[in-house]
């Protein structure tokens, strides 16, 4: 377990003062100025050597991403760095608790991480719920700016304004691009990439968006050294974290400890144990709800990071865990999982609009039965035909889960389809009489 | 995708204005933006004109709200059906309660909560209670899913409930008495149920360098806010009283900031 002198995040549960006091109390804004002083590319090049990997969930290396902004303004365009806080992932709330009890953790790492992209202006999009949060948030930035740590003629010697602003309730706009769109005042509907952000982003200028975390960490790696956050977990997946443990566990917590902690540890010592024992596991979704699911079989060896789950054909995601107990129904669970992903989608690319309402269609007979073995095929082939042809990655976080599903628990949904033909009555119009369909919407 | 229509023209009201201290801070959410790019302004001030309207948005306001942005009245139409946190037809006068219904909750028995729900309000979402004071609806993900089932009314969420729970929860708002947001079996945040475990310190003290610095109160989230009190309203340790007078004529209902220097009345 990851010793108290090495967590980052040293407010999670809101235990110690949120404001300015408590944040200088904690280290926060200690030797600022001197880290600015050293220069963009001292700071990308740590950043880079921390190994830091971007904690949204996709793992896209934090320092490689900052290097990628133009080094000058040559063309007038200004560069904008934009924090995505639009947290709306079911499994993950990790942010959340950032924002409302460590928030000058946040607005420092934008501090330094503007300098880094040559960026004098920042705007952190907290998704629409987050009303608390945003509060909080608001009110360390104002105490920033009323302390001259932020502004135009801050003590840092950096000039940058920091603002807040916020959706209203999109899922999509946690895209990077949908949220520039979403942050120019338009529907958050993905853009084409290339053009990247990099080079083409907020308002048609270099953007550089960063998960919170991944900003928020950014001031403790600096100031202690890459060095040392290299040397917590193992290579290419190094560093803290903040898991979510959520689900059938006897005590769901948020919490931070190291990369690459081996789950059953983390179950075990975080979240208390699966409710009514370790043999009661069914599956988990280790990283928020795109991720497919990992059967319990897998999980007894599982390491929690990026090559560890991929090792068992899921991924990290958001490290949001949701542990699912032999009480639960897990193909309702996907199901749900499912109506969330068609209820989420933007519209805008016909396999995912459709896609994703016909597979929770489907998936809703699948729970009790009502279906043909054959439409278990017919369904992965579709969620192979969504996956990879949408303009971003919500086609294929609503795939994901549901493969995952087939893979791991084909049987069951065979013996529900069985069961279901077994009790099936003589005036039954079959399978898809519609008197018994969920109504399409 | 979900089909999102605004509401009929009988429950449209006539016209909708922003009161002077909401007009005011939304010509300053418009000055965060470059010049000319004041659209980006629209998703907070729509939001600000849901509040003023107890809970949610007609479509006078969506007219106002474009000519103030100078956009098309088709691209905040646009917005406001895109975005489900904008609620398109009243909601309760008491409550508006969004219970997440996505798979953690689910896990944890969000199922009980929309029963309870559908028993003591209206069977379908988004009808009002025959008394006119509640609604309520199904949510995807609220983003407290270690506190789940949660439940999330006006700006606050009320977290780790059960079917009892969430009675006494209507039950409070009913009465207008409603309890203390947050966790209802007394967890500190998005800790362990028990205490932290990691931490317990409360943070300050694994820092080698400590400063002696006063400590400020936390931020008091015990009141939960009224339906027609600005969200983005910060709050603030010692809130300072409005600079002009504006409230004598036109008082937010909600309520003035409280001065602490103030004598209890």
């Amino acid at each position: 377990m990851l010793d108290d002198n090495d967590r980052i995040f040293r407010n999670l549960y809101g235990l110690d003062d949120w404001g300015l006091a408590g944040a200088r109390r904690r280290g926060g804004w200690d030797g600022t100025k001197a880290i600015i002083d050293k220069g963009r590319d001292w700071i990308v090049n740590e950043m880079k050597a921390s190994g830091l990997r971007g904690r949204g969930g996709a793992g896209f290396p934090t320092g490689m991403k900052w290097s990628f902004m133009p080094k000058d303004n040559a063309d007038g365009r200004p560069s904008y760095l934009v924090v995505n806080a639009d947290e709306s992932e079911p499994g993950t709330c990790k942010d959340r608790e950032i924002m409302r009890h460590d928030p000058h953790t946040l607005v420092e790492g934008c501090l330094i991480a503007g300098c880094a992209m040559g960026a004098h202006v920042g705007y952190i999009y907290v998704r629409g719920e987050f009303i608390r949060e945003r509060e909080h948030l608001q009110a360390a930035i104002d105490q920033a700016y009323e302390a001259n740590l932020i502004g135009k003629n801050n003590i840092h010697g950096w000039p940058f304004d920091l603002y807040v602003a916020h959706g209203a309730g999109a899922y999509i706009c946690g895209e990077e691009t949908a949220l520039l769109e979403s942050l120019e005042g338009k529907k958050g509907q993905p853009r084409l990439k290339p053009p990247f952000p990099a080079n083409v982003g907020l308002y048609g200028c270099p953007t550089t968006v960063n998960n919170v975390e991944s900003i928020a960490v950014a001031p403790d790696i600096l100031r202690r050294g890459a060095a040392w956050f290299a040397s917590i977990g193992r290579p290419n997946n190094v560093g803290t974290k903040l898991y979510g443990i959520s689900g059938h566990v006897n005590t769901p917590c948020v919490v931070e400890d190291a990369m690459s902690i081996p789950f059953r540890e983390l179950i075990d010592k975080h979240g208390g144990g699966i409710r009514g024992g370790w043999d009661n596991l069914l599956a988990i979704i280790p990283g928020g709800a795109s991720c497919p699911l990992i059967p319990a079989a897998d999980c007894e060896e599982l390491i929690m990071d990026f090559d560890g789950t991929r090792a068992v054909k899921s991924s990290f995601g958001t490290a949001g865990v949701i542990v699912m107990d032999k009480s639960t129904d897990v193909v309702a669970a996907i199901a749900r999982i499912s109506y969330f992903f068609k209820h989420e989608s933007c519209g805008q690319c016909t396999p995912c609009r459709e896609g994703t309402g016909w597979m929770w269609r489907v998936l809703s007979r699948m729970v009790e039965g009502r279906a043909h073995k054959r439409e278990i095929d017919m369904l992965l082939e579709v969620t192979k035909q969504v996956e990879g042809h949408t303009i971003c990655a919500l086609g294929d976080a609503a795939a994901w889960p549901v493969q995952g599903l087939i893979r791991a628990f084909r049987p069951e949904i065979e013996r529900r389809i069985e069961e279901f033909s077994r009790k099936a009555t003589l005036d039954d119009q079959g399978i898809l009489d519609p008197a018994h369909l969920v109504a399409a919407e | 995708m979900s089909v999102r229509r605004l509401a009929p023209k009988e429950v449209q009201p006539a016209s909708f204005e922003f009161t002077p201290e909401n007009l005011a801070w939304a010509k300053e959410q418009i000055t965060h933006y470059p010049p000319g790019r004041q659209a980006s302004a629209v998703i907070a001030i729509l939001w600000r004109a849901q509040e003023q309207q107890t809970g949610w948005v007609s479509e006078a306001a969506i007219r106002v709200v474009a000519d103030m942005l100078e956009m098309p009245y088709i691209r905040v139409l646009e917005v406001a059906t895109f975005y489900t946190q904008f609620q398109l037809q009243p909601v309760g006068k008491k409550a508006h309660i969004q219970v997440c219904g996505t798979t953690p909750c689910m896990l944890r028995g969000a199922g009980d909560l929309i029963e309870v729900c559908q028993h003591r309000i209206h069977h379908d979402p988004f009808h009002l209670s025959a008394d006119g004071d509640f609604s309520w609806e199904e949510v995807e993900c609220l983003g407290a899913c270690v506190n789940a089932p949660m439940a999330m009314i006006w700006s606050d969420t009320y977290e780790d409930l059960t079917k009892e729970s969430m009675n006494e929860l209507i039950d409070g708002f009913a009465a207008g008495t409603p309890p203390k947001p947050g966790s209802q079996i007394g967890r500190q945040f998005a800790a362990p149920e028990g205490g932290a475990r990691v931490m317990k310190s409360g943070g300050a003290a694994t820092y080698t360098k400590v400063l002696d610095m006063p400590k400020e109160p936390a931020l008091a989230d015990a009141e939960p806010k009224k339906q027609t009190e600005a969200a983005n309203v910060q709050e603030r340790p010692a809130p300072k009283p409005p600079a002009a007078d504006a409230t004598k004529t036109n008082p937010p209902k909600g309520g003035a900031p409280k001065d602490p220097k103030e004598p209890k009345k």
